[in-house]
């Protein structure tokens, strides 16, 4: 009981700060209401007993991710408080049939799952960081796990090429 | 000594540390907005700088270092997090051997070393 | 409700007590327990400012506040009811929600970081939230959720310095949290805990155990590793302690980068005041600058906690035969003076810090956290892996391979040999012979006539 009214609080937060990423004017206000949004998930996740994926979740997303969007909203200067003008008017109806399809889809997904297996907590031993970390760097997944490093290697290289063009 | 499994009960007390730091601190913003007194004037809330007129605007932009920095810092903060589970499962596991787990992340950060390294060559740590 | 069972709740402690079933009597509990570092945090702000600003009169012979008050215990206090009583402006053009909600989110990582700290063993009492399994991952969080109150503060004063400043403390932020990150990998492998009360267990003469049954109930594939240590003689269990360089160089890390987050000197660029006038809260006054400033401090004291957890054995003894916490006085007093020292040292060295060193240039700062701290904390964690591996002696070998690897490069770079040979002896140089107060003797060429540009022989040395 106590969970589904955390649960739903934690949603509806998420849920209102979702629409505020869309529906605010000033794109800095946008970034900060995501990083909103990615708390509440993290919570969420806390109250699925999934507590190492929620601390990760903060420390990536909202810690390190976020900060760069806020940067990069800075650099091109999109953070004047004039609201920005709708550039991509015809968009619009497309948009909203997308978004139906989507929540279309969300829906008959969550649908499907039965209501018993909804919501219910997993046991610790299948969240903990040691159990994450017994597959992850397990035997079977040494290609995958070394192949991360070299993604983060081309990530680091573009950064640099990107934003030192001119020195180049 | 004995160690209890955790449970979301446990971060029963989180949750209401959080609500009341934020109490807290909303409580203090609060009480100077009462008690202090109002007389605002159009030099007094004009921007600060070291008395002069405030010159062109406030948010202009800044240098693209900035967005290298964050970015180089998700890069090795995603590193960072891959050590976590890998140092607990160092310690605490009779399943696989720690040689074969020291390899695999000296392979791992030996490749992310190879990216810093350039980094550090191409002058994006240079701070002129 | 019968009073002799509401006494029980509060002042029966059994150490050892699992929480109780009934609901209410865990919210009472958690309230009271989170009451213990809230207030620690706060009621020991004020008090700190003062204790600084006497410090600094005394390392700097001067007075320092001592009007208000014994000895101007009360000034903080004076100081935080004035500014309380100030005109709160907000000036124009700032975007206001922002504005208002930047010395908030300043406040609000400091004060429930403390919250997972432990001041004594007791899973009922040791601390706000005791039986954390994330603690250090916890904490590393809402560490880099700090940077919010820095990044809004700024931009949202619509102020030149203001922006400047918050830019600069969010970059150095960011940039010293990898260090800082490494450091606390290290103490995670050396303890093989992510709780912080198991950390601290690591630390005291007997280990940590987990619960076999636990264990078995859980996962056939693994078994925790059931660490027992034996008599340790002279040696400390302190992590600062444990393979000795490594250790000592993942707390020295951790020193740095929590001197770093917290913008205190040497490393206060973004509120230097020669250049950005006070940073990122320019353009605060009243309360709201008070709590900027009040977070600052809170935060010394939770870094400071977090760094005596760590590394400096959290509520344990120097000496490991005089640890108690059995349920005596005797048992809750030596955990909580402890930890309470070891706070006190930290913040002492804060202090020390500032009173000593001069504040370090933006570009220096950042090359000494990307090229300094991050490969030294990356290295230093490889040894003690190797450590854990193959022995001490491979561990401190590889070390020391890596060390005099390390210094042989940073002797030979190009910048070292230049600032070596070049830089140094023209500054040195140039001052001395900017500094004469009357005309060096001119250079004598060949024909004993002075040269045509009038060079002093000082300029000659230069070139």
């Amino acid at each position: 009981m106590g969970t589904q009214i955390l649960f739903a609080i934690l949603a509806a937060v998420a849920v209102v700060c979702g629409i505020g990423v869309v529906v605010s004017a000033s794109p800095v206000r946008s970034a900060l209401n995501l990083v909103l949004v990615l708390c509440s998930v993290a919570l969420l996740y806390l109250t699925l007993n999934a507590s190492f994926v929620a601390a990760i979740q903060i420390i990536v997303y909202a810690g390190a991710i976020m900060v760069l969007f806020l940067f990069v909203v800075m650099i091109l200067n999109l953070g004047s408080p004039e609201p920005l003008v709708n550039k991509l008017k015809p968009q619009t109806p497309l948009a909203v049939v997308a978004g139906l399809v989507l929540i279309g889809v969300i829906a008959s997904v969550v649908a499907s799952i039965p209501p018993q297996a909804s919501g219910r907590l997993l046991p610790e031993a299948t969240t903990g960081a040691l159990t994450i970390g017994l597959s992850l760097f397990s035997p079977a997944w040494v290609f995958p796990f070394e192949a991360v490093s070299v993604l983060l290697l081309v990530a680091t290289v573009g950064a640099v090429v990107l934003a030192t063009r001119r020195a180049l | 000594m004995v160690t209890v499994a955790p449970t979301p009960g446990d971060y029963l007390p989180l949750l209401i540390l959080i609500l009341m730091g934020a109490f807290i601190a909303v409580l203090l913003v609060a009480l100077s907005w009462i008690l202090g007194p109002k007389q605002p004037s159009v030099e007094k809330l004009s921007p600060y700088e070291c008395g002069v007129t405030p010159v062109g605007t406030a948010r202009d932009r800044f240098p693209i270092k900035f967005y290298l920095i964050a970015m180089l810092f998700i890069l090795f903060d995603i590193e960072t997090v891959f050590l976590y589970p890998w140092a607990i499962l160092y310690r605490n596991n009779a399943y696989l051997s720690r040689g074969f787990l020291l390899g695999e992340m000296t392979v791992f950060i030996a490749i992310l070393f190879v990216g810093y390294i350039y980094i550090w060559k191409k002058g994006a740590l240079d701070w002129e | 409700m019968d009073f002799s069972q509401f006494s029980h709740i509060f002042w029966s402690v059994p150490t050892n007590e699992v929480p109780a079933a009934d609901w209410w009597i865990d919210v009472l509990r958690a309230f009271v327990r989170i009451l213990v570092p809230v207030f620690f945090v706060l009621l020991l702000v004020p008090p700190l400012v003062w204790f600084e600003r006497r410090l600094l009169g005394f390392m700097q012979q001067r007075q320092g506040p001592n009007r208000v008050g014994p000895e101007g215990i009360v000034q903080t206090i004076a100081d935080g009811v004035k500014l309380l009583m100030k005109e709160d402006i907000i000036p124009s053009n700032v975007d206001r929600t922002l504005y208002v909600l930047a010395p908030i989110i300043m406040l609000i990582p400091a004060l429930v970081t403390a919250g997972v700290l432990p001041w004594h063993p007791s899973l009922v009492w040791g601390a706000g939230a005791p039986n954390v399994d994330i603690g250090v991952l916890y904490l590393l969080a809402w560490s880099s959720l700090a940077v919010y109150g820095v990044v809004m503060a700024g931009w949202a004063s619509n102020n030149k310095y203001a922006l400047l400043g918050g830019l600069r403390s969010s970059a150095q932020m960011i940039s010293y949290e990898l260090g800082m990150g490494i450091a606390v990998v290290t103490v995670v492998l050396i303890s093989g805990a992510l709780s912080v009360r198991d950390i601290v267990f690591d630390q005291s003469a007997y280990g940590w155990i987990k619960d076999a049954a636990h264990t078995t109930a859980h996962h056939a594939a693994y078994t925790w590793g059931i660490v027992h240590k034996p008599w340790l003689g002279f040696l400390n269990p302190w992590h600062v302690a444990q393979f000795f360089p490594m250790g000592f160089v993942a707390a020295f890390i951790y020193v740095v980068a929590m001197l770093a987050e917290t913008n205190r000197s040497p490393f206060d660029l973004p509120e230097a005041e020669t250049e950005l006038v006070a940073g990122y809260h320019t353009e605060y006054t009243s309360m709201k600058f008070a709590m900027f400033f009040m977070g600052e401090y809170a935060n010394m004291v939770v870094v400071s906690a977090i760094a005596a957890t760590l590394f400096f054995g959290g509520w344990t003894t120097p000496i490991a035969q005089l640890d108690q916490w059995d349920n005596t006085a005797v048992g809750w007093i030596i955990p909580a003076a402890m930890i309470s020292a070891k706070i006190g040292l930290g913040l002492y060295f804060f202090v020390w810090i500032r009173a000593t060193l001069p504040r370090i240039r933006y570009d220096m700062l950042m090359s000494f956290g990307w090229k300094g701290i991050f490969p030294i904390a990356l290295g230093n964690l490889f040894c003690v892996a190797v450590s854990l591996t193959a022995g001490y002696w491979a561990g401190l070998a590889v070390w020391i391979v890596l060390a005099v690897g390390a210094l042989l490069i940073v002797a030979n770079l190009d910048s070292t040999k230049r600032f070596t040979e070049k830089t140094r002896r023209r500054s040195v140089l140039g001052l001395y012979a900017s500094a004469q107060p009357f005309q060096m003797p001119l250079v004598k060429t060949s024909n004993g006539a002075p040269p045509v540009d009038g060079r002093t022989a000082a300029e000659e040395l230069v070139k």
